[in-house]
């Protein structure tokens, strides 16, 4: 039985469906996303599971026991908020403190846990300061451990990491994932940014317009999206007009549009004549001069319009002869710039045909 | 940056505008001569005959009375009041509450006289009827100056108490209050500071028998301006100096905005 079962869960706001038919298992230990763009109802859900809204029909169960009917204080699940929600009136130990002080514990345990939970998030030091006095990233923390203290069954972390500069939040990211190992605490995470997600879930339910739109590990998410939207949302990738040509048992021969014939996996839902998407990563294909010899089935030729030179990699968009707009990756792991090209350059891209996939409508 | 001298002259004529009539009541307070016209001596003589005047004493412990009670009525009402506003957002009651504040004081007066006559009878006028005209005047005053105090506020805050285990009761004492608490004390005395000079609608709903300080000190310059009405405002600056001081006191930031 999964910790957290979510049945067909609908939430409306007038006409408008926030959260739509939605059904999903959190395991015990794991680290959960929720991914969509703004509006998708990712927030609604969290805030349901809380117990801040109730959903219109469907059942949210923990542990098996249904919690429609239990206030948000009755349910052993604890949430980060986006502001951090720190009680500017209580100090650091007194704000993780509250919800110990709330579930009625002894006093020396109270200050022997807020003391452990304070070393565990490295402010050991900032036990009597109040919130105002600290820093965006220690906030964080405080809040992390206020959520923490009391060992919820499940934490909800609502964009935790959205006030934080860059470099802070890749270092937060790192801690998340070392804490909540520590802990063992099943995390149920909220973001918006799918490179967030991808570096922390175990797994990541992809939402849009309040529906699932996929679920699975990040991996998966990445290398294997189910639809146009997915793949567009997740990372960047490389997305055309495309029509299956021919539907053979080991590969697909597709009409892609400013291409021409392009070879790709073959996908159970297509069928020749069915329309729909070649999708590829942009480190999937490979950038060579246009002299070089074809040694891959999908191979065309085209001119540099643009690139981006990142640092570790540079972006290059190259337009094909047809007319098509792709993406590539070339890393930039060679010292000076061995391999580089300038706008106008003729070059060509290609890649495997086991690389890429057909996406349906 | 030296600011020009005319800036300096404006500042100086608009608190002298302020503060010299002030001045000029305190200082002759301690004259010693009957008339508001020239500097005589130093004497606490009007402060003596202020203590000793029983009219005057009854109605200063009235006054106080009313403020106090008004203002403590006033301040849970409209706190409550304030709370509700932000909370449910319901349309009708900012209205209801925050008339009061807006119509005309000879207007509130003047109705809550002919309310009291027709619904009590001539007789029903006295402190009780008073106090209660301040407490609907005071009332808005408090849930005007609590809900902006929540209208700054993270919403999350309240959501984080309860979902960390707190009842909504536990949420509005630990959480709630404490944060509110310092709009709280500024309408509590801004509540006692209106009750305790108003004299519009105390004229209108105190009867024959009540008489009120600002009432009192009314009587009194109708004659003339004493010296011992002098004493007397002296005295209700100072207690309004005090309440300043405590709020400021109990409650640092009451005093700035926000």
């Amino acid at each position: 039985m999964a910790l957290l079962e979510i049945r067909n869960v609908t939430r409306r706001y007038g006409d408008l469906a926030a959260v739509c038919d939605v059904s999903l298992d959190v395991e015990q230990g794991e680290f959960f996303t929720l991914l969509g763009p703004s509006g998708c109802g990712k927030t609604t859900l969290l805030r349901m599971i809380a117990g801040f809204e109730a959903p219109d029909a469907g059942r949210i169960l923990l542990d098996g026991k249904d919690l429609a009917g239990t206030p948000p204080e009755q349910r052993p699940v604890h949430t980060v908020f986006q502001s951090y929600a720190l009680f500017p009136h209580m100090t650091v130990a007194q704000n993780i403190a509250f919800p110990l002080r709330m579930a009625g514990r002894p006093t020396e345990e109270i200050s022997r846990r807020v003391g452990e939970t304070l070393e565990l998030v490295h402010l050991g030091d900032k036990a009597h300061q109040y919130p105002h006095e600290l820093s965006g990233g220690q906030k964080q923390r405080v809040a992390l451990a206020r959520g923490l203290v009391n060992r919820p069954r499940l934490l909800l972390l609502d964009e935790p990491l959205g006030a934080l500069d860059a470099k802070l939040r890749e270092e937060m990211q790192l801690e998340l994932i070392k804490l909540q190992k520590e802990v063992g605490v099943t995390f149920v995470f909220v973001t918006h940014a799918q490179a967030e997600a991808l570096a922390l879930s175990h797994r990541i339910a992809v939402l849009r317009d309040g529906r699932v739109e996929q679920m699975d590990e990040p991996s998966r998410i990445y290398g294997f999206p189910k639809n146009r939207f997915v793949a567009d949302f997740i990372g960047s990738i490389n997305l055309l007009d495309a029509e299956v040509i021919e539907a053979a048992s080991g590969h697909l021969r597709l009409s892609v549009a400013g291409l021409g014939e392009v070879i790709a996996p073959h996908a159970a839902a297509a069928g020749a004549g069915l329309r729909g998407a070649f999708a590829i990563r942009p480190e999937q294909v490979r950038i060579s001069p246009h002299t070089e010899a074809p040694q891959l089935k999908n191979h065309f030729t085209g001119r540099v319009s643009s690139f981006l030179y990142i640092g570790d990699v540079t972006t290059y968009i190259v337009e094909t002869a047809g007319g098509a707009r792709i993406e590539a990756l070339l890393p930039n792991s060679a010292p000076g710039r061995a391999q580089f090209f300038e706008t106008g350059d003729a070059v060509a891209v290609s890649w495997r045909h086991d690389a890429g996939a057909w996406l349906g409508e | 940056m030296r600011r020009a001298w005319w800036l300096w002259a404006g500042a100086i004529a608009v608190y002298a505008f302020l503060y010299v009539p002030l001045a000029v009541v305190v200082a002759f307070s301690f004259n010693d001569s009957r008339l508001n016209a020239e500097w005589v001596g130093f004497t606490l003589n009007w402060y003596k005959t202020l203590l000793a005047d029983e009219a005057m004493l009854q109605a200063a412990f009235n006054s106080l009375l009313i403020a106090v009670v008004a203002s403590a009525v006033a301040t849970v009402l409209g706190t409550m009041a304030g709370i509700a506003m932000h909370r449910w957002k319901p349309k009708l009651l900012p209205f209801m509450v925050l008339t009061p504040v807006a119509m005309p004081e000879i207007l509130l007066g003047v109705s809550l006289l002919v309310f009291f006559i027709t619904a009590f009878g001539q007789e029903s006028l006295s402190l009780l009827t008073v106090v209660l005209a301040h407490i609907t005047f005071c009332l808005g005053f408090v849930a005007i100056i609590v809900r902006s105090r929540l209208a700054g506020m993270d919403e999350s805050l309240f959501e984080a108490a309860r979902d960390l285990g707190a009842t909504p009761w536990q949420t509005f004492r630990l959480v709630t209050l404490p944060l509110i608490m310092p709009g709280i004390i500024a309408g509590a005395l801004m509540a006692f500071t209106l009750s305790i000079d108003d004299f519009v609608i105390t004229f209108f709903t105190s009867g024959v028998g009540v008489k009120t300080l600002p009432l009192q000190i009314y009587s009194m310059i109708k004659v003339a301006v004493t010296p011992e009405v002098n004493a007397v405002s002296t005295l209700l600056m100072l207690i309004t100096l005090a309440m300043i001081a405590i709020a400021s006191r109990l409650a640092p930031g009451v005093l700035k905005a926000h």
